[in-house]
């Protein structure tokens, strides 16, 4: 293998670590809820902007900015859940898809007129800063970038594994009656989980600011890059996510550089299917 | 301790229960017995909120808890055994028991309750680390009536308990139903083995499309004709 696939390779990585923890948000809600969130990718947008804005007028630099974007979309989340989502849950699918939809198609159009289409990008004094390792030369953002993502699915993985509340979600998930039974609060678990679901894309957005541009036109791709990737990792499994979005990040990557920029997506569907034939619970899901 | 007042429960069109009222006194044993569809668990699960009822009230320690969301039901004291046991497949043994304790007025007691539930089915702390749903049908039933202790219930519904289990564990769990009550807990006993539930019961009412058809004590019903033929095949 060259030096420079080799670099590609890492560079994919690093950004797939971040899509990872956006698909995260994704796997989570969908584990618990059984409700596809189809507003993930615009919601990301919405972080990428919160990220920008700070540091375009307050100069609140997106590693600063990230905690309390977060946590600000954790509260959003929770909301959501509460007064929008929750009376849908136990509704037909495609009225939740509708729904969905419905909000990410307002909060698209939303930011084109309040942002208008252009890319919003965030110049940090060490943008086009490298770290040269070997013969590899490495995007100082992306290690940063991927380091914060990392961080912030160990934090996640921890907090389901090990608190009371992160274990009354996952009991929540495996036996719903069960958790009616032993008297869970699982509505407000419910939006506990949805809140959880948005702080990981409220962290993915603000990171992912500093390694590509806001604009509204990249929320449906997205959505859809969240989507392939949980499938591909495995519907509700949070390691997957991660697995799912590194995945793609190389497959990206190497088909940027090698082929074309636009034939991206095209190589990231085509994963998509290959893994739907061979292993339709995805790499690291439950056997259907 | 618990009134059940007229209570209705409609599904859709479909009405389960249809009027139903039964008392159960503290310390009491109160067999609910019927036939498959009579109701049983549609009672029980509306008892424990999470059925809203269409009409009538549910009365527990002087408050109508009819409609309330099941959270606040457990945390008044009303625990529940459930149907098919209901235990958290791929949690541990452990997590299990902890979520038991996640009423406000039980989680200050969780370390106390735990030694105790642990005490009453030691099997249970062998298996501390092992994920529930690896464990046999008679473990998970331990697990499950741990669980509900966890909870500090003051009175515990059982439904179905020794379905789908080996006749010596339906010997035990009948057992720790006994030994429960004997130590105070009142319990509202939904079982198949009509023979069984009747012999040990206080009180006993018998439930048929919905609607409660006799009562009277567990003897009074163990001697009466319709019961015998209808239930107990003699």
């Amino acid at each position: 293998m060259t030096a420079i696939t080799l670099n590609i390779i890492v560079q994919g990585i690093l950004t797939g670590l971040v899509y990872g923890l956006m698909a995260l948000g994704l796997s989570v809600i969908f584990g618990v809820m059984r409700v596809v969130n189809f507003a993930h990718g615009e919601f990301t947008v919405v972080a990428m902007y919160a990220a920008f804005l700070l540091f375009d007028m307050l100069g609140v630099s997106p590693l600063l900015s990230l905690l309390p974007i977060a946590a600000a979309f954790f509260f959003l989340g929770y909301v959501l859940q509460r007064a929008l989502v929750e009376p849908f849950i136990s509704r037909a699918e495609h009225e939740q898809f509708i729904l969905l939809v419905g909000l990410a198609t307002v909060v698209v159009n939303g930011l084109l007129l309040i942002f208008g289409p252009d890319a919003h990008p965030i110049n940090l004094p060490y943008s086009f800063d490298s770290y040269t390792i070997g013969p590899m030369f490495i995007d100082k953002v992306r290690v940063f970038a991927a380091l914060g993502a990392l961080a912030i699915c160990v934090a996640l993985f921890l907090f389901f594994r090990y608190t009371r509340t992160g274990t009354a979600i996952r009991a929540c998930a495996d036996n719903l009656t069960g958790a009616g039974v032993v008297g869970l609060n699982v509505k407000q678990l419910y939006a506990v989980t949805f809140g959880l679901g948005f702080a990981c894309i409220g962290a993915a957005g603000t990171l992912m600011a500093t390694i590509a541009d806001a604009s509204p036109g990249l929320a449906p791709a997205y959505t859809l890059l969240a989507f392939v990737i949980v499938i591909i990792g495995g519907l509700g499994s949070m390691a997957g996510a991660l697995v799912g979005g590194v995945l793609i990040g190389i497959s990206e990557a190497l088909a940027g550089f090698y082929i074309q920029p636009s034939m991206k997506s095209m190589f990231s569907f085509a994963l998509l299917i290959i893994v739907l034939v061979l292993r339709p619970q995805g790499l690291m899901g439950r056997r259907l | 301790m618990l009134t059940v007042d007229n209570l209705s429960v409609h599904y859709g069109d479909a009405q389960a229960l249809d009027g139903v009222s039964l008392t159960v006194d503290e310390g009491a044993i109160v067999a609910i017995v019927g036939a498959n569809g009579a109701g049983k668990t549609s009672l029980i699960r509306t008892i424990a909120g999470m059925h809203r009822p269409t009409a009538g009230r549910i009365v527990f320690g002087g408050n109508d808890i009819a409609g309330l969301p099941s959270h606040r039901v457990c945390d008044l004291g009303i625990g529940q055994v459930a149907e098919g046991r209901q235990v958290f497949p791929s949690l541990t043994v452990s997590e299990n028991l902890d979520m038991g304790a996640m009423l406000p007025h039980a989680r200050p007691h969780r370390a106390q309750n735990r030694e105790r539930v642990l005490a009453m089915f030691p099997r249970l702390s062998e298996r501390l680390g092992q994920a529930a749903g690896t464990l046999s049908g008679g473990e998970q039933q331990m697990l499950a009536i741990g669980r509900c202790l966890m909870g500090e219930p003051k009175l515990i519904m059982f439904d179905e308990p020794s379905l789908g289990l080996a006749p010596t564990v339906v010997h035990d769990v009948l057992k720790t139903i006994r030994d429960l009550n004997t130590g105070g807990m009142t319990c509202v006993l939904v079982e198949q083995n009509v023979a069984v539930s009747l012999k040990i019961a206080t009180r006993a009412y018998v439930l048929e499309n919905g609607r409660v058809t006799l009562s009277g004590s567990g003897a009074e019903l163990l001697a009466d004709e319709r019961v015998r033929q209808a239930y107990l095949g003699i």
